[in-house]
């Protein structure tokens, strides 16, 4: 893989990451993060629809007219979402199940739509599939951090499997039920957020203004 | 420049979205019809396991239900009778619904559960005790919810006036609103309900916010805040299964029959 391809694929993960820098898909990754298991099936399911959507809207974008690209885009996003639901409730049906109304809400989902408008429409079919992956790839490493965080402090368990046995069953766990809850989400991506712009500072936003105080005192 | 143009026409924008629009639309009914029947034999996983562990609860501790140890019966829901001559392990029930010759068509006045048709027939499980006396009795239910049809599994007390439980095991309800049906604690009011006072009348139902307290509580369970429709849906399902044009031919038998 050229340098170039490798730097598409990998931007999105951290210097990039549509999560924590972008700031965009935050409501499903409020949702399907209270258990590891559901936070890795997501994963996958947006990197496929990313993958999938960049590559076919490249290939159609010096079709497709400027007045009904985004209806466009929106329609093969949202096919996708559809079959890949489909396929879930024959072939995962328990998980899917669980991620109920979420899977269908990738349509809606910022990062898809942004990278459509964004990327694929002005750059080629294996530029934008990359695109597609590395931004899938970026929301998943967020995701699963925050499932991980959120299954092992509020249950006690990651996969499923138990670690810490709750004083419900005589342990010494006591279990943190605000992390089941979706403000602990919020917490737990700000907590993140924070740490990558700690060590990047160039991520860090200028203010769009500056409190009176500062201002004085820089006089 | 004038490859621009030529791109923005109006013609080539309606060419290009009819062409999108029949090309996704065919993509996602292929994907759908063919994935059908094992999406349906899910579901029929799903129904049949919810049973076994509504039945698991309630035969005691220790010991587990399955379907295969329940007494299966075909139903004629006018008449109450039992009409052996339709076979059980071939009887779709959603199909006998849809299809004229094997559904009537239910008066709108009567229609509380909004199904507009309902098959002749039932599949209906039995459980007996020790002495061959009916312990429990297992019906199909179905209604319209709010965004969703409502299907569940209705346990009645051998008695016929009794519910033992019900068990909601498909529908498509807001996440956290109307799905909260499917929670134990919501379903654990159902258990022990009377559906009919002494006299025989229904009384079954949903409790309404603000309905204050009437000679109907004991026979109602509390509703849950933020789903009315999905409340008036159950309300409504439980009022037409148990009512004239749903079960009550059968279960008036039952009782009849019962030594």
């Amino acid at each position: 893989m050229s340098d170039n391809n490798w730097r598409i694929l990998t931007r999105p993960l951290i210097d990039d990451n549509p999560l924590t820098l972008q700031i965009l898909g935050i409501c499903s990754a409020l949702a399907v993060t209270t258990s590891l298991d559901t936070a890795l099936l997501m994963s996958l399911v947006v990197v496929c629809v990313l993958a999938l959507s960049g590559a076919v809207i490249s290939l159609m974008r010096r079709q497709i007219p400027r007045s009904v690209r985004i209806i466009v885009q929106i329609t093969v996003i949202a096919t996708l979402v559809i079959v890949v639901d489909q396929l879930l409730q024959a072939y995962a049906f328990e998980l899917s199940k669980r991620l109920s109304v979420f899977v269908g809400l990738i349509i809606t989902n910022c990062i898809v739509l942004g990278r459509a408008e964004g990327y694929a429409m002005h750059n080629g079919v294996v530029a934008s599939t990359l695109d597609g992956i590395g931004n899938g790839l970026g929301y998943s490493l967020i995701l699963i951090m925050v499932g991980a965080i959120r299954e092992f402090f509020g249950k006690g368990s990651l996969l499923n499997v138990q670690i810490l046995v709750p004083t419900s069953q005589g342990g010494s766990f006591e279990p943190l039920q605000l992390m089941l809850l979706p403000p602990s989400a919020f917490f737990i991506i700000g907590g993140i957020i924070w740490l990558i712009r700690r060590r990047r500072p160039a991520q860090v936003e200028k203010p769009e203004f500056s409190l009176r105080d500062e201002r004085e005192a820089s006089k | 420049m004038s490859e621009t143009v030529a791109r923005d026409s109006t013609s080539r924008a309606l060419t290009l979205a009819l062409v999108v629009a029949f090309v996704c639309g065919l993509l996602v009914s292929v994907v759908a019809v063919s994935l059908r029947p094992i999406q349906r034999a899910n579901v029929e996983a799903e129904r049949i396991a919810q049973l076994e562990l509504v039945l698991t609860a309630l035969s005691g501790i220790g010991r587990a239900q399955s379907i295969e140890s329940l007494e299966q019966r075909m139903v004629e829901l006018a008449s109450g009778r039992f009409d052996d001559s339709i076979d059980g392990a071939s009887f779709d029930a959603a199909r006998a619904a849809a299809s004229p010759a094997t559904s009537v068509s239910i008066p709108e006045e009567q229609d509380l559960a909004g199904l507009r048709r309902r098959a002749k027939h039932a599949q209906v499980y039995l459980v007996r005790g020790d002495d061959e006396r009916i312990d429990l009795i297992i019906l199909p239910v179905s209604g319209r919810g709010y965004q969703s049809t409502l299907h569940a599994w209705l346990v009645m007390d051998g008695d016929t006036r009794t519910l033992r439980a019900l068990k909601f095991y498909q529908h498509g309800e807001t996440p956290g609103v109307g799905a909260r049906i499917e929670e134990a604690q919501w379903e654990a009011q159902w258990q022990d309900l009377r559906a009919f006072d002494d006299a025989g009348v229904l009384r079954i139902g949903v409790r309404s916010p603000g309905g204050g307290y009437s000679d109907d509580a004991a026979y109602q369970v509390d509703g849950i805040s933020g789903a009315t429709r999905t409340m008036q849906g159950v309300d409504g399902m439980l009022r037409f299964w148990l009512g004239e044009f749903g079960y009550a031919a059968f279960l008036q038998r039952v009782r009849e029959e019962r030594p």
